[in-house]
């Protein structure tokens, strides 16, 4: 169960991410919770399992086109799948090491893991799921955060 | 991945992180004249291998990676070269990560995500104060 100023915290890291990395704000919709089990997703998925004080899953969540987009906004001339997975992984790995200024030290986070053009293979590991939207030019994306 | 430069730079520079993405980006982004990218590697055990090849010293450091994280791998570079000045780049924004990394012999901390021009300035803060 989150709390709504943790709930702030993965807000704050989702519009930071944006505003710093392609110095272009994103909007993001009020969140919501998913109670059973299926948050969603879209192409790409990076995954971040949390252990330690929490326990449970960070994952960021974009179309191809998004992903794309933002990698020319990094001045990335490569957008061959393998980067564009290497992109889904790290925002959820930046978003998620962010957390740690709130949630402190014992918040341990993974090394991302991916999931590409299988939505149906992304998973929650408990029922309760905080869905973050987030609206970014004209693309959408999710931030799922689903912690015991 | 070890690379080449022609260029006059005085000071070595070895980049680590797992993220390809940010390795180009701070090759890329990086515009101190003095330093020249001499590799990069995507984990500690890699970092180490090429440190050792490269005599680099300048290191800039990722901490969540596979095979060996940043914390230990720093501890390790240090204890081969002590006089190496190692930039941590990284998402763990806590207080103690940053206080663990320095202690374990890192000279400053820059928090991802970053701009250009806050790599630049760490970068700086770090060859003119250490």
């Amino acid at each position: 169960m989150l709390k709504e100023a943790e709930i702030r915290t993965f807000i704050d890291g989702a519009t930071n991410y944006f505003e710093t990395s392609v110095q272009q704000a994103a909007s993001v919709g009020s969140p919501y919770l998913v109670i059973d089990g299926k948050p969603g997703s879209y192409e790409y998925t990076g995954i971040i399992n949390i252990s330690g004080a929490r326990k449970g899953v960070v994952y960021f969540t974009a179309r191809r086109a998004m992903l794309m987009v933002l990698l020319m906004r990094m001045h990335e001339t490569d957008s061959s799948e393998e980067t564009i997975k290497d992109l889904v992984g790290e925002v959820a790995n930046t978003i998620s090491g962010n957390a740690r200024r709130d949630f402190g030290k014992n918040f341990l986070i993974s090394v991302p893991t991916v999931i590409a053009n299988e939505p149906d293979k992304v998973t929650a590991p408990h029922s309760r799921s905080y869905v973050i939207p987030i609206n970014w030019r004209t693309h959408s994306a999710k931030l799922v955060v689903c912690l015991e | 991945m070890e690379t080449n430069s022609r260029s006059q730079a005085s000071l070595k520079l070895l980049i680590v992180d797992d993220s390809n993405i940010i390795r180009r980006r701070i090759e890329r982004s990086q515009q101190i004249a003095r330093l020249e990218v001499v590799g990069s590697a995507g984990n500690g055990r890699e970092a180490i291998d090429l440190f050792r090849r490269t005599q680099p010293d300048v290191v800039t450091m990722d901490l969540t990676m596979p095979e060996m994280d940043g914390i230990a791998c720093v501890e390790q570079l240090v204890a081969i070269n002590p006089k190496v000045l190692i930039l941590v780049v990284s998402a763990l924004a806590d207080k103690a990560t940053a206080v663990e990394a320095i202690e374990k012999g890192a000279n400053g901390f820059l928090c991802k995500p970053f701009t250009d021009r806050q790599l630049n300035d760490a970068l700086e803060e770090l060859l003119t104060e250490t």
